[in-house]
């Protein structure tokens, strides 16, 4: 291997990393807030592409009907759950929580699609109609559940991802899409060569995990936030609604993952099951940083796509089995070199 | 017990006050849903043409029942089933997928029922002497032969080749590590990649490294294009070669100039008007088009559904000899066409001229298969 080579595979690393640092850090901002290892976010980015690919080339997206169909639901188990509790005075602001916003999305996206609109107004409605789906399974799959523990969540987790991708073959159809490249610009220094798109991405993985550091780490909401993961009642003691503050970790879980399926749908083709091996190596990279630290987080998932970069060099068939194997020494090396917190101690 | 016996009685009634009708009863399997139907469905409407083309079979109706087996092996097993003991079938067509495709042919076997299989299933049947089952589609091995055989024409000496890592890139490998052993070319790289990778730099870096004359293209479909888009960013100028599973309208878009130039092998439906007036697939696959046309109200955009067609021909042409043994409906109908499927000879269709004999799954030979060219985003006929 030369040091050309070596460059290159480097800055190729560095791009597919930064793919995975977005989906990385949207899964340790809805675990540091729920607890809940939230395996299906790499479905969802999936079908925000999808929802795009739809879009751009003039179908109806299958957003639509998810959207209802989970809406519908919430809204039957919080009208039940409010009327066995005697609490009948609350359900029309439930049932506009949970039914009429989502339809109000669904109805004007429908109205904004008969026009004819420009790319980055397209990957907004994407955005904008997926943005409902996770809160709306968070009050179906997860309210119910949100003190068990992380093992139960974890496991309530995998089945929902198995759920979603059935739903995805259902609503979105067996097809691959790749979207339009927002630029197919690209410049090149000494041997290597940087597209546009890529140095988007980037960038975006870089601002994101930076300003999810400082809004954790410095804000007041953001340490409430937090506050509710470490101990439910004693965040509930505070005034801090755990409900919602879940809820608001969704939304911003979701359009993360949202912006992280735009910006990888013009670089690779995207099927309905595509989601689940991005989350999986994008979760190596959150467990290097712990589940906690982003800038760490971001370290690791840029660590894994550099490794899968010079792994698929050296040996392509058993790339995957290289990137998967590092999992095992650093799950050793975390287990045995952090002090357990007392919450785990107290299950 | 009971209703089964009015059942047959009614039947039986039925075949004495009609002696001079036996409808001929075709069970056809094919995956509209799951994930083998973007291919499943492409089957279904060559059904539907064929039907449109042709409903009658040595003079008697044809009574065309359709079933989803969902792309799962299990649901087709229980199709089968059904459609043999339930609706008594004469014959079976199916499915859209591989191991779904195995199954049917183990009940086929078991209920004695002839198959004619839609999908590339292993060469040779699991018992030679009880052979109920045969296959339309063209060999992987036949595939990637014509390529090579073409790359040596075209003086490719070196090939990197590059390929899903699965079991079709495996057998594409296979096929060009055949044309090594018979000294045709060189086969210097072996790189792979998933269907859901990202980037293939480092594998196209290999390849590039070892500078072959051209690249051989493992993938399928969409994907496909992948390693042609790296390879064209990594200013790679040797020609690029594939195989039929790359013919899809999304490989095109997506591959777009890197794609450009390819050549691959596919049934010579894809270019029909293209081909000279005395190829023996060009007036029958002008007609398939038509008759698909008034069917499905659209243009053929898939290879699959004349596959369907020409399994539809395959089992008429039986069926003209079946008939002077027994009658449709009757036991000794399903073994005397089996007897026919299995002595087609020399028999043209869209795709291939077929020659089925027992103990071979597949009947066709070189002229199954011709070189297309990616030209300006369209399929050219490079004889």
């Amino acid at each position: 291997m030369t040091n050309d080579i070596a460059a290159i595979l480097a800055v190729d690393g560095i791009a597919t990393g930064a793919i995975y640092v977005l989906v990385a850090i949207g899964t340790v901002l809805i675990f540091s807030v729920t607890r809940v290892i939230y395996i299906p976010f790499g479905d969802i980015a999936a079908f925000t592409v999808l929802t795009l690919a739809a879009i751009q080339t003039g179908h109806v997206p299958g957003t639509f009907g998810l959207v209802l169909v989970l809406a519908c639901l919430a809204s039957l188990i919080e009208v039940a759950s409010l009327w066995r509790a005697r609490r009948a005075r609350e359900i029309p602001r439930a049932l506009g929580f949970y039914l009429v916003l989502p339809a109000i999305i669904v109805g004007c996206a429908w109205i904004a699609l008969s026009f004819k609109l420009s790319m980055p107004l397209q990957a907004l409605i994407a955005l904008i109609l997926m943005a409902p789906i996770t809160p709306l399974l968070d009050r179906i799959v997860f309210r119910p559940i949100a003190d068990a523990s992380v093992l139960l969540l974890l496991i309530v987790s995998m089945a929902l991802h198995f759920a979603l991708i059935g739903l995805g073959l259902l609503f979105f159809g067996p097809e691959g899409v790749r979207t339009e490249p927002i630029t197919s610009a690209s410049f090149e220094v000494g041997p290597m060569q940087f597209s546009v798109q890529s140095l988007i991405i980037v960038a975006a993985a870089l601002i994101l995990s930076v300003a999810l550091f400082l809004f954790f780490d410095l804000t007041l909401p953001g340490k409430s936030l937090r506050a509710t993961a470490m101990n439910r009642t004693g965040a509930r003691l505070m005034g801090i609604r755990p409900a919602r503050a879940g809820t608001i970790a969704y939304i911003v879980g979701s359009l993360m993952a949202g912006v992280s399926g735009i910006l990888i749908a013009p670089v690779n083709t995207i099927f309905y099951d595509s989601g689940f091996l991005l989350g999986l190596k994008a979760f190596i990279g959150a467990i290097i940083g712990g589940m906690a630290s982003y800038p760490a987080t971001a370290l690791g998932a840029v660590l894994v796509g550099l490794l899968e970069s010079f792994a698929s060099f050296q040996s392509s068939a058993l790339k995957d089995v290289i990137v998967f194997s590092l999992l095992i020494p650093i799950l050793l090396w975390r287990s045995l070199s952090q002090v357990h917190s007392e919450e785990e101690v107290e299950e | 017990m009971r209703r089964r016996a009015v059942l047959t009685a009614t039947l039986l009634a039925l075949s004495f006050l009609t002696p001079a009708r036996a409808d001929v009863t075709i069970g056809f399997v094919t995956s509209l849903s799951g994930p083998g139907s973007a291919i499943g469905i492409g089957y279904a409407k060559g059904i539907a043409a064929a039907y449109e083309y042709k409903s009658q079979m040595a003079g008697q109706k044809v009574r065309l029942i359709q079933l989803d087996d969902g792309s799962d092996p299990s649901a087709a097993t229980r199709n089968a089933r059904k459609l043999i003991e339930e609706e008594k079938v004469d014959v079976l067509i199916g499915t859209a997928t591989v191991p779904s495709t195995v199954a049917m042919i183990s009940v086929a076997t078991e209920l004695k029922v002839p198959m004619i299989c839609i999908s590339p299933i292993p060469p040779k049947p699991t018992s030679a002497s009880d052979q109920w089952a045969i296959t339309v589609p063209q060999s992987a091995d036949l595939l990637v032969k014509i390529v090579a055989d073409r790359m040596k024409r075209d003086g490719v000496k070196k090939v990197g080749y590059i390929g899903f890592s699965d079991g079709w890139g495996d057998l594409v490998y296979a096929g060009a590590k055949a044309a090594e052993q018979r000294g045709d070319l060189q086969v210097v790289t072996n790189e792979r990649y998933a269907r859901t990778d990202t980037s293939v730099t480092g594998q196209v870096l290999r390849i590039v490294a070892a500078r072959p004359d051209a690249v051989l293209d493992g993938g399928s479909a969409t994907q496909g294009a992948l390693p042609l888009l790296a390879l064209s960013e990594r200013g790679f100028k040797g020609a690029i070669y594939g195989t039929g599973a790359l013919v899809n309208p999304e490989f095109v878009r997506v591959g777009g100039k890197a794609a450009e130039g390819i050549k691959l092998s596919v049934g010579p439906v894809v270019v029909s008007e293209q081909l000279p007036d005395d190829h023996f697939a060009k007036k029958l696959s002008l007609e398939f088009r038509a008759a698909y046309e008034r069917a499905n109200k659209g243009p053929v955009t898939d290879q699959f559904s004349g596959l369907s067609f020409d399994a539809w021909r395959i089992l008429d042409n039986a069926v003209e000899r079946a008939i002077k043994i027994s009658r449709p409906g009757e036991t000794g109908f399903r073994t005397a066409l089996r007897d026919a499927i299995l002595s087609t000879h020399e028999f043209p269709g869209v795709h291939a001229v077929y020659n089925f004999k027992p103990g071979e799954n597949y009947g066709v030979d070189e002229r199954s298969l011709v070189i297309v060219q990616l030209v300006n985003g369209a399929w050219k006929y490079v004889p």
